[in-house]
């Protein structure tokens, strides 16, 4: 049973929005002259770093708890993605270069005379919204009914997920799926009314992206701590035994793997507008698998951790490509080394470990078991 | 020479300048009688007979012009390639007043003037009283053909063959005469045989030749087996009911002739695609198969072995330039060594922490990956590097209706050898056996004596070695770039799951049906949609049989 007040979960949402609203602030409440004051640029960033995060959330709760290392979650993002640019391209309408008010630019620019059905109804935000969830939901069903049943584990199942978005990044690549080809979509005007570039605007989305991010972090936080949440443990450590005690892992594996490919989702619903671009491009192996080294930094099975690592990798992305370019790669390649070597449990992991041990150190077996083993299930 | 005078004193008189042209043109005018006397005891007056096959170019009607080309193509006339070849290059002369002879005279390259039936030198005429031949398209068309008929009898037997060829697929009546002569003079029997079929075209198409010998020139042109004999037989449907049921049927069997060399066609290139696909997968069968280690920087191997290929170029070209064509021979066991040292470096200091833990490796090797691109970035740029092939390796082969170019030839041939070694060393030799006894059963090997660290690590070097000279071989026929690498791990991952962990056989299998399929559905579909419908039924298979093709069964895979 899930305790009521629950000071992990409190920490994280209060830092969170608490961040969030503190930005906010700065960039509108101060004068662009004050010392404190926050320029726009930053709102953008904090909220991607924030869309990021859902991103990690939703790699952790698969991860960290069902024991599936997915290389291609950001595949479920990236279709987050283009639902929410599909709407945002309707509402371009006639204001396009070729000023046609029903077809997208890229379209008229192909060579097409009609909006192929997949668009129909994408002028509404509600549909758009509806299929943000809805798509990356049926394809993770779709995937994981299959995968999980004829039991495809480990690391097969982590290339086949990579070969999953591998092969959506080619088809998205192509100008005649419908989906902009090579360019993708941009030159987004407005999203509900508010013109995209206002500054009220961009406040607005990186506010609601830190609410969104903390309902979803609520969300996995009682999944994992309720009684589901504890098979599903389980099945991560044991696969075979918790079969035989007659559960069923594959349906709880399905029903996580739905879930956080719809978390992922709307997390890229909310980048598409905060960064005004969505190409193909995200949907390459290498972003699917930055994602893990996110949540493996911050910590993996500890969700809050996936937040951590998600803004700490990203920001020092975002400092290293800009003050060192040439080294970025070298410090990312050298992060997946020095974590996975040195730093199994993750940032918040070792953090809550020595917490631990030095509050109650008759618990520290306990915790110890808790811990996510290396390797749950022998791989051969 | 009074002629060379005349000319002087015109160039004397008249200096050569804008209006000068038209002023020397009437000098010349006012010379005409002097030298229409000289030439004429110059030269003994031709008589403009009927006999002279060269009269013709002489007259001012194109078509006059275009008739007497392609009149001189058919004859035999030793002289007539080089007229035409003349009239095609504006080098061709006669008068410009008509004169019974017709003379005609060649401009040669230095200036001096020869005379277009014998070739003999004559002076230079001057220039008011001759003119160019004119030429235009019809013409020009007509002497196109001319010179295709002409180079029946040159001295290249490729020139020959291209003729007759030509011939063969104009199929014109009108040049059975010119066949058949050249068909008394053909010693080439390859030449022979393409000009009998020219002949037997020549004769379907003429309303005279009798039905048996039509029905005989069918069965000829059919037995080509090609698309240009497939669509003479195939214009045939109109004649006479006996010959188009013929034609039809002779059709018909060249269709599947023609299929089936499609059919092979589709197969080389799955091959050859598929052995690309092997050989990059090769290295990642024995550290991923045989060791069960996750390499995500397996390709980033690959590159090194293809930027060794690049400075091993180099070396050689700078230091031995007398061998620098076969500085690729050199580029293998340097490849091998650099890749194996590499990977062996990579075991000692990362992999062996994390044996037994494959996602981690996963990861860790992922960030090695991501180091060893930005190093090769760092010291060689950006951007695509120039591996040159050597000259051995350009080229084709004609294998029937097959055209195998000579570097897929050799890249297939290479994987052959290539793992066809793997497997005979992990066959024969004392490593290779010390490897399969570790990958059975650690502990018992080790309790047999054997030093499994030690072999952990000659066997991942072994892999990487075997990717370094992947790398060789891509740096032929793909771009030599930091990224190359990426553009392989996923296909090289597919080969091994595919073909099943553990099984170096499952890995060929594997690599070859990939690229088989690959090939087949491309023409359907096109190469990115068959590349993404490849990884979707790759996915569906994985459902079906989680352990690839070739499972190795037994104890090891419960464990």
């Amino acid at each position: 049973m899930m305790r009521l007040r629950d000071t992990h979960a409190t920490i994280t949402i209060a830092l969170v929005i608490g961040i969030a609203v503190l930005i906010a602030f700065l960039d509108i409440g101060t004068a662009p002259n004050a010392p404190v004051h926050v320029p726009d640029f930053v709102v953008s960033l904090v909220g991607k770093y924030l869309c990021y995060a859902m991103l990690a959330l939703a790699v952790d709760l698969v991860w960290g708890y069902a024991g599936i290392l997915t290389l291609g979650h950001a595949a479920f993002f990236a279709l987050g993605g283009y639902a929410m640019g599909m709407y945002l391209m309707r509402e371009i309408g006639a204001r396009g270069v070729y000023a046609n008010p029903i077809l997208p630019d890229f379209m008229v620019f192909i060579g097409w005379k009609t909006l192929p059905w997949y668009w129909y109804g994408f002028n509404h935000l509600w549909l758009a919204l509806i299929m943000v969830a809805l798509v990356p939901g049926v394809l993770a069903f779709v995937f994981g009914f299959l995968t999980f049943r004829s039991r495809v584990s480990g690391v097969y199942l982590s290339i086949i997920t990579q070969a999953l978005t591998y092969a959506l990044m080619l088809a998205f690549f192509r100008n005649d799926m419908g989906f902009g080809g090579n360019n993708g979509m941009t030159d987004f005007k407005d999203i509900a009314g508010f013109p995209i570039d206002a500054r009220s605007t961009e406040v607005g989305l990186m506010l609601l992206s830190a609410l969104v991010l903390a309902a979803e972090f609520l969300l996995a936080r009682w999944i994992v701590r309720s009684r589901f949440g504890k098979v599903l443990v389980a099945v991560r450590d044991a696969e075979s035994r918790t079969r035989f005690l007659g559960y069923r892992p594959e349906s709880y594996k399905l029903f996580v793997f739905v879930l956080s490919a719809v978390m992922a989702g709307i997390g890229g619903a909310l980048y598409v507008p905060q960064v005004g671009i969505i190409n193909p491009s995200e949907f390459s192996p290498g972003n699917s698998i930055e994602a893990v080294i996110w949540v493996a930094l911050g910590g993996r099975g500890t969700l809050s951790g996936a937040i951590l690592g998600a803004v700490l990798v990203n920001y020092a992305k975002t400092w290293l490509t800009s003050a060192l370019p040439g080294l970025w790669l070298f410090a990312l390649g050298g992060l997946f080394i020095f974590v996975t070597l040195f730093l199994p449990r993750g940032i918040v992991g070792t953090i809550a470990a020595w917490f631990d041990r030095r509050r109650r150190p008759e618990a520290r077996a306990q915790i110890l078991a808790k811990e996510p083993s290396a390797e749950p299930e022998a791989v051969p | 020479m009074p002629r060379q005078v005349a000319e002087d004193l015109i160039g004397t008189v008249m200096p050569r300048t804008r209006g000068g042209e038209r002023l020397r043109w009437l000098a010349g005018l006012l010379l005409v009688p002097g030298f229409i006397l000289m030439f004429a005891f110059g030269q003994p007056a031709r008589a403009a007979d009927t006999s002279d096959p060269f009269a013709g170019l002489a007259s001012p009607n194109f078509e006059t012009i275009q008739n007497t080309v392609t009149a001189l193509a058919a004859s035999a006339n030793p002289r007539a390639r080089i007229v035409i070849a003349a009239l095609a290059d504006n080098r061709l002369f006669t008068w410009r007043w008509p004169r019974p002879d017709n003379g005609l005279f060649i401009k040669e390259q230095n200036g001096s003037f020869v005379d277009a039936r014998t070739g003999k030198p004559i002076a230079t005429p001057p220039f008011p009283v001759i003119r160019a031949v004119i030429v235009n398209d019809m013409v020009r068309s007509a002497i196109s053909a001319a010179q295709g008929m002409l180079d029946l009898f040159s001295h290249s037997v490729a020139v020959r063959r291209q003729a007759a060829e030509a011939l063969f697929e104009a199929a014109d009546p009108d040049s059975l005469p010119l066949i058949t002569r050249a068909l008394a003079h053909e010693t080439a029997p390859g030449v022979r045989a393409l000009l009998t079929e020219a002949e037997a075209a020549a004769r379907l198409k003429s309303p005279a030749t009798p039905v048996a010998e039509q029905l005989a020139a069918i069965r000829l042109i059919g037995a080509r087996d090609d698309l240009a004999s497939r669509s003479m037989l195939a214009s045939l449907s109109g004649a006479s009911p006996p010959v188009a049921a013929a034609a039809a049927a002779a059709v018909k069997h060249i269709d599947r002739v023609l299929a089936l060399w499609n059919i092979l066609e589709t197969v080389y290139y799955g091959l050859s695609l598929g052995s690309v696909l092997l050989l990059a997968a090769a290295g990642l069968a024995i550290t991923f198969g045989v060791m069960g280690v996750i390499n995500m920087a397996h390709g980033e191997i690959v590159m090194v072995g293809a930027y060794t290929t690049l400075v091993v170029q180099q070396l050689v070209a700078a230091f031995f330039p007398a061998i620098a064509d076969w500085s690729l021979l050199l580029a293998i066991p340097a490849a091998f060594v650099v890749a194996g040292i590499l990977g062996i470096i990579i075991e000692q200091t990362l992999i062996r922490f994390l044996y037994g833990r494959p996602l981690e490796t996963l990861l860790a090797t992922w960030g090695l990956s991501l180091i060893l691109q930005q190093a090769v970035r760092s010291l060689f740029g950006p951007t695509n590097v120039d591996v040159t092939s050597p000259t051995w390796m350009s080229g084709a082969v004609q294998l029937g209706g097959l055209t195998l170019t000579l570097n897929r030839l050799w890249i297939i041939a290479f994987t052959a050898a290539v793992v066809g070694l793997l497997m005979l060393a992990f066959r024969v030799t004392r490593l290779g056996l010390a490897m399969r006894a570790v990958t059975q059963n650690r502990r018992m090997a080790a309790a047999m004596g054997i030093r499994t660290p030690i072999v952990d690590a000659l066997t991942f070097g072994l892999g990487c070695g075997i990717a370094g000279i992947a790398g060789v071989a891509l740096s032929q026929i793909d771009n030599v770039s930091p990224n190359l690498g990426q553009n392989y791990i996923i296909d090289s991952f597919m080969v091994v799951v595919f073909g099943g962990v553990g099984n170096l056989w499952g890995a060929v299998v594997a690599a070859l049906i990939l690229g088989i399929v690959n090939m087949v559905l491309e023409p359907v579909s096109g190469a990115v949609v068959a590349k993404i419908a490849v990884l979707v039924l790759l996915i569906l298979f994985i459902q079906r049989r989680p352990r690839g093709l070739f499972p190795v069964k037994g104890r090891a895979v419960e464990a």
